[in-house]
């Protein structure tokens, strides 16, 4: 019974979505949007849930004086932009704002600004001819950066065309040849999760 | 009309891959042997949580921030997550899993504690070690990154939906010099994660691991299942490349 009525659930769950895609009836599209707001429900209150352990976490850390430093920091953010929000609002001039273009979104942009770097070192590890395969990856590879900058027309008219040929042509293929694989992935799993052959989210298994 | 016409390709799909599916079930079941290649990243699970227990160390396992519990790829991150906690609880070893998702996080907590349980160390499990972060992506790859460099895991999965934060987490795995395993649905972080990590899961790889570490058959028989649909689409893509070779002005493969 313990399983039973979870693996039905899913069954019945998964049998409703599936047709509701297939119907043009208004009552499809009222059971797809209900469910989708069941859903934002859920998502509110596991993110209580979520938040609730965040802090007890973070507090026991501190108590363990275990990375106090970022621990504290970690909890003076999650309450100093709520507070900032109650007490000012979040209109334009609000110190909910500014504490948001001038803190959080420039932490953020610095976050992502890693990634030039971090697309440096990878490409130098994945860039270097160790193989044959390799050797053939560097060259494509070249070809495509040349190809893609203004200064490549000056090189060769066909620069920009090879470039292009090989992200339309080989690249495409092999980017398509994966998304098949992971679009069958995606629906046999889904498969296997209504049919109940997978069942590894249930306990007692 | 309660039928939307315009989904009928789907639906004609969707029904043939219904009966594959279960006709290579049916086929399990009656006793045929299907060979599953080998898949050299689901082989280097057991070593990866082995090289953590040896070196004393952490395993850091992560969904990636663009996906939520609905998507086939989380799903399938789980069902790896459920193999490893049983491997991490085997050889007690400490198994962290930082979410952006806090319904992600309340799954997987079920998903681990039944690992351990299967395992026969319930006592083991630890609900602390899998915790909400933040919704911000990159509040989150900040987070990810600083647990990576202070607690310096011996082993990295990198298994869900990723997006931007791929290259900065994997980059930062690599520095510590982690044993990384990684697998995504997106093919423009796959690229970083063939160069960053030791082992990536390609395609439909990341959703035969629950078949290939368990070796349940049934499941394995719809991996079967999807090798066959993907021949079907093979030769449905010649059919269509010589027809509209011979014949420019059909139109019926198009849909």
């Amino acid at each position: 019974m313990q399983t039973r009525i979870p693996l039905l659930v899913c069954l019945i769950s998964g049998v409703i979505m599936f047709a509701q895609y297939f119907s043009s009836l208004p009552i499809a599209k009222s059971i797809y949007e209900n469910i989708l707001e069941w859903w934002q429900i859920i998502f509110a209150f596991t993110l209580f849930v979520g938040v609730a352990a965040f802090i007890k976490t973070n507090l026991k850390s501190i108590s363990q004086k275990k990375e106090t430093p970022y621990r504290t920091i970690s909890l003076i953010g999650l309450f100093l932009m709520p507070i900032l929000a109650l007490i000012g609002g979040t209109k334009i001039d609000s110190p909910f704002l500014w504490a948001f273009e001038n803190m959080q979104a420039p932490m953020q942009a610095t976050v992502f600004s890693l990634l030039a770097f971090f697309v440096a070192s990878a490409s130098y590890r994945g860039f270097r001819a160790r193989s044959i395969s390799a050797s053939i990856l560097l060259v494509t590879a070249l070809i495509v950066l040349i190809g893609r900058v203004p200064i490549a027309e000056l090189i060769s008219e066909s620069f920009p065309k090879i470039g292009f040929w090989i992200q339309n042509y080989p690249s495409m293929s092999a980017r398509r040849a994966i998304l098949i694989g992971i679009g069958l992935g995606s629906m046999t799993t889904a498969l296997r999760v209504i049919l109940g052959i997978e069942r590894t989210y249930l306990r007692g298994n | 009309m309660w039928f939307d016409g315009s989904t009928l390709p789907t639906l004609i799909f969707s029904i043939i891959s219904f009966i594959i599916v279960l006709y290579t079930i049916w086929s399990v079941r009656s006793g045929r042997k299907f060979k599953i290649r080998e898949i050299p990243g689901l082989n280097a699970v057991e070593e990866a949580v082995g090289r953590a227990t040896e070196m004393g160390a952490a395993i850091l396992y992560t969904p990636g921030w663009g996906g939520d519990i609905q998507r086939p790829t989380t799903i399938a991150s789980m069902n790896i997550l459920s193999k490893v906690a049983e491997k991490t609880a085997e050889y007690d070893c400490r198994l962290l899993y930082p979410t952006h998702d806090p319904v992600i996080m309340a799954v997987a907590q079920e998903v681990a504690r039944e690992g351990y349980a299967r395992a026969g160390y319930p006592e083991r499990f630890k609900a602390d070690d899998i915790f909400y972060i933040s919704s911000s992506q990159f509040g989150y790859a900040a987070a990810v990154d600083g647990i990576i460099s202070r607690s310096k895991p011996a082993s990295i999965f990198l298994l869900g939906t990723f997006e931007a934060e791929s290259l900065i987490l994997a980059e930062t795995g690599n520095s510590i010099g982690a044993i990384q395993i990684a697998g995504t649905d997106s093919t423009i972080q796959l690229s970083f994660f063939i160069v960053a990590c030791d082992y990536t899961l390609i395609g439909e790889e990341l959703f035969a691991a629950s078949g290939y570490l368990s070796g349940n058959e049934s499941i394995l028989s719809s991996v079967k299942a999807q090798d066959i649909l993907k021949i079907l689409i093979a030769l449905f893509i010649i059919i269509s490349i010589i027809w509209a070779t011979i014949d420019p002005s059909s139109t019926w493969w198009q849909f």
